[in-house]
């Protein structure tokens, strides 16, 4: 064979258009065809694009025991219009979400497709998702019920090892469920929400209290990744992908640092390199982060980079990660205020990329010209991230 | 399917297939777990290369929780793999081939250069042609709970009434694939097998594929790294999948138009293959690829038996491209087609052409 070709370098990728579900407990109104359409429909009228303006549609949700549907993209095909095209399915467990965006953008990175129309959902009022995350024995010790209870040691291991106050955790869930008050689409919109009504809850999984956990949602998230011939046409401005990556790590081995996995550390490392990020504290304007219990905030801003070992709390307790803060954390409420799990690690991806492109609303981050959007899953294993800017890549 | 021609995908970067592992396939496995049937595949490619685990660039599995019966079963399979250091890694909830189609999307980029995909599955703990139908329209088919030999057999049917196909026919790919099975030691059925009793008319026992277990595991490589791990690597000039309506009702059923858009995009029809793997279950499944694919009586068509040999759920499309790949290694083709089917009725197929240096 003559000329071996070894790449062309990558092509860069583009967010044009981003959509949502108003995300709640139960969409009794819709089947699942009907929620995923819901989300890619806004997405295209994002983008101001059609249906067959898409190349190829790459979709993802957790576990299939959450609907009762096997392989439901095969279903969801023609709802989704791809019909005659590609369908990818992704699952990497919670990270999900940030995986098939991933693997989306790296079908345009790889000049396979020049536009793609990548989704995740999860309808959890079709089951019961806290038990179908308890897996049966023998894989899993009896009365460990729920994520919840895998966390909360780990939790507790963090509250050890940094001597954090207990009040840390209770902060985080009073910032973000004031946050999602300015999102139309998260789920809890606890108008009422005060300090002491987080810290009166009940105890769930000790340290664990019911108002710093994350609800049980429906809903689905999409978006339009395109090329720079696509971003040209777009009508709104693009946020464009500077890095992205995945790590993922065994579940238990000896030696594993549940509280701080490298895997998450690696991942970072990665992404900030692909992005030329030297500083994470300084140059990230804003954080979408994966936060299904509250103290996952503190140990994530040390995970990745955000704050030295130890340190992370101090920035939760003293305000950094408000709204009005100077690293705002999960401006859209998080995963405490919405949480259809397969969907949840790409609602942080394109809630970071709203932000680049000015279109976050009334939880905008004023002047944000870079955010990262994170993703985790399994037990603290799976990472997927990725950093987003308003401006294209330079290299 | 559209009407416009396709254009052929030409992609940016050479990538190939440079080693294929898979197990001895066989009913049950109860005395396994996933990772201890995976674990000696991935050792057999890693051997083949003499890669490490900490040399590849990205990994990418396909299973299904459904045929484990439980969440997240993929996570016990990264055990397997030795994830320590992380790595880079992704998981689809679909067969193992479009989790190397994946990987090779990742070495595209430019962003890893070897990739290892594995997947497996064992339908022996339950009853896979009823785990099937939890596949179908939750509304208002699965209620119904219409199995996969059901679904294949109106399939059959339809071909019959459109005088494709007749029953000897089927019986004769039954027998020529078991004949050729007796080749391949991984096979969990061949040799002289009787056609047998009707499952679902028309199909009879021979029609259908066997029920078992097993895994398959790919190292892909690109460019000069593919030269140095392997003797003769199965270079993929082209790879796409497509996926049909759901509905069967909307289908025609005696055609394959999703095979044949991604053989176009893939390039297939630019010069003629010498060989084709088919991930056919059923014995009329052949009769429609082979129409939709163009594919003359002179292409050799599932030399190791296809499916019909043995159908590791998850597994059994993977393992068509490493057959056609090892093929290449071996020196038996020069070019080779390698197709694999996800869905009722081969609604999802995905065709990858593998060529051999001269």
């Amino acid at each position: 064979m003559s000329g071996v070709r070894s790449g062309t370098g990558k092509e860069p990728v583009a967010v044009v258009g981003i959509g949502q579900t108003r995300h709640v407990a139960a969409r009794r109104d819709v089947s699942i065809a009907g929620l995923v359409r819901e989300a890619a429909q806004r997405a295209l009228e994002d983008a101001e694009l059609r249906w067959a303006d898409v190349d190829a549609v790459v979709i993802g949700k957790a576990p299939d025991f959450f609907e009762g549907v096997m392989m439901p993209e095969l279903y969801l095909a023609d709802a989704l219009g791809a019909v005659g095209k590609p369908m990818l399915r992704v699952h990497t467990a919670g990270s999900v979400g940030g995986s098939t965006a991933l693997v989306a953008a790296n079908l345009v990175a790889g000049r396979v497709h020049g536009t793609v129309l990548t989704l995740a959902f999860e309808k959890q009022s079709e089951s019961n998702a806290m038990w179908g995350l308890s897996l049966p024995i023998p894989f899993q010790q009896p009365l460990l019920a729920g994520a919840g209870g895998f966390f909360a040691p780990h939790v507790r291991a963090y509250m050890r090892r940094t001597g954090a106050p207990d009040t840390v955790g209770s902060l985080v869930a009073y910032k973000d469920r004031r946050n999602a008050l300015k999102n139309p689409y998260a789920h809890l919109h606890e108008q009422d929400i005060t300090l002491e009504k987080v810290q009166a809850s009940p105890m769930l999984w000790d340290p664990i209290r019911y108002s710093e956990t994350c609800p049980s949602s429906d809903g689905a998230c999409a978006m339009v990744l395109t090329d720079r011939a696509g971003a040209r046409r777009s009508p709104r401005p693009p946020a464009w992908m500077h890095g992205g990556a995945m790590r993922s790590e065994p579940t238990l081995f000896a030696g594993k640092d549940f509280v701080s996995p490298q895997a998450g550390k690696d991942c970072a490392a990665d992404v900030y390199r692909q992005a030329g990020i030297t500083d994470p504290r300084r140059d990230i304007d804003a954080v979408e982060m994966y936060v299904p219990f509250s103290w996952y905030e503190p140990m994530w801003l040390e995970n990745l980079g955000f704050a030295a070992e130890g340190e992370g709390w101090k920035l939760t307790e003293s305000g950094v990660t408000e709204l009005d803060g100077d690293l705002p954390v999960n401006m859209s409420g998080g995963v405490l205020s919405t949480n259809p799990i397969g969907a949840s690690g790409m609602i942080r991806f394109a809630e970071a990329a709203l932000q680049v492109r000015g279109q976050a609303g009334e939880h905008q981050i004023d002047g944000a010209r870079r955010a990262l959007g994170h993703a985790y899953g399994g037990g603290s294993q799976f990472f997927s991230m990725w950093l987003v800017g308003a401006e294209p890549p330079t290299t | 399917m559209p009407s416009a021609k396709p254009s052929v995908m030409r992609p940016v970067r050479d990538i190939a297939v440079v080693a294929f592992g898979q197990t001895d396939h066989r009913r049950s496995t109860d005395e396994l777990s996933e990772v201890e049937m995976l674990m000696p595949v991935l050792h057999q490619v890693l051997a083949a290369t003499g890669l490490k685990t900490s040399d590849i660039g990205f990994t990418c599995s396909g299973s299904s929780d459904y045929l484990a019966g439980r969440a997240f079963s993929f996570t016990m399979a990264l055990d397997g793999v030795g994830a320590w250091p992380p790595i880079s890694e992704s998981h689809v909830e679909m067969d193992g081939a479009w989790a190397l189609y994946e990987a090779w999307t990742k070495l595209l980029t430019g962003d890893a250069d070897t990739a290892l995909v594995y997947s497996y599955g064992k339908s022996s703990p339950g009853s896979v042609r009823d785990v099937l139908t939890r596949q179908l329209d939750p509304y208002y088919v699965a209620p119904l709970w219409p199995d996969s030999v059901a679904l294949a057999a109106l399939q059959a049917q339809a071909l019959i009434d459109a005088g494709d196909a007749d029953e000897p026919a089927l019986a004769g790919v039954a027998a020529r694939s078991r004949q050729d099975a007796s080749a391949n030691s991984h096979a969990q059925l061949s040799g002289s097998v009787a056609q047998g009793v009707y499952v679902v008319r028309p199909l009879r026992t021979g029609d259908c594929p066997p029920v078992g277990d097993g895994a398959a595991a790919v190292i892909l490589a690109a460019g000069e790294r593919a030269r140095e791990l392997c003797e003769r690597p199965a270079w993929i000039r082209g790879i796409d999948h497509r996926i049909e309506a759901h509905g069967l009702g909307v289908r025609d059923l005696t055609d394959s138009p999703s095979s044949r858009l991604a053989a176009q995009r893939a390039g297939a029809f630019e010069r003629p293959v010498d060989t084709a793997e088919l991930h056919a279950p059923f014995t009329s499944q052949e009769v429609v690829l082979r129409k939709a694919l163009k594919l003359g009586a002179d292409v050799v068509v599932n030399p190791s038996g296809g499916a019909l040999a043995a159908n590791p759920v998850m597994a059994a499309g993977l393992i068509r491209l490493g057959e056609a790949a090892a093929r290449i290694h071996r020196g038996e083709s020069d070019r080779a087609l390698a197709h694999a089917t996800s869905g009722p009725c081969l609604q999802q197929n995905l065709i990858a052409v593998l060529e051999g240096d001269a």
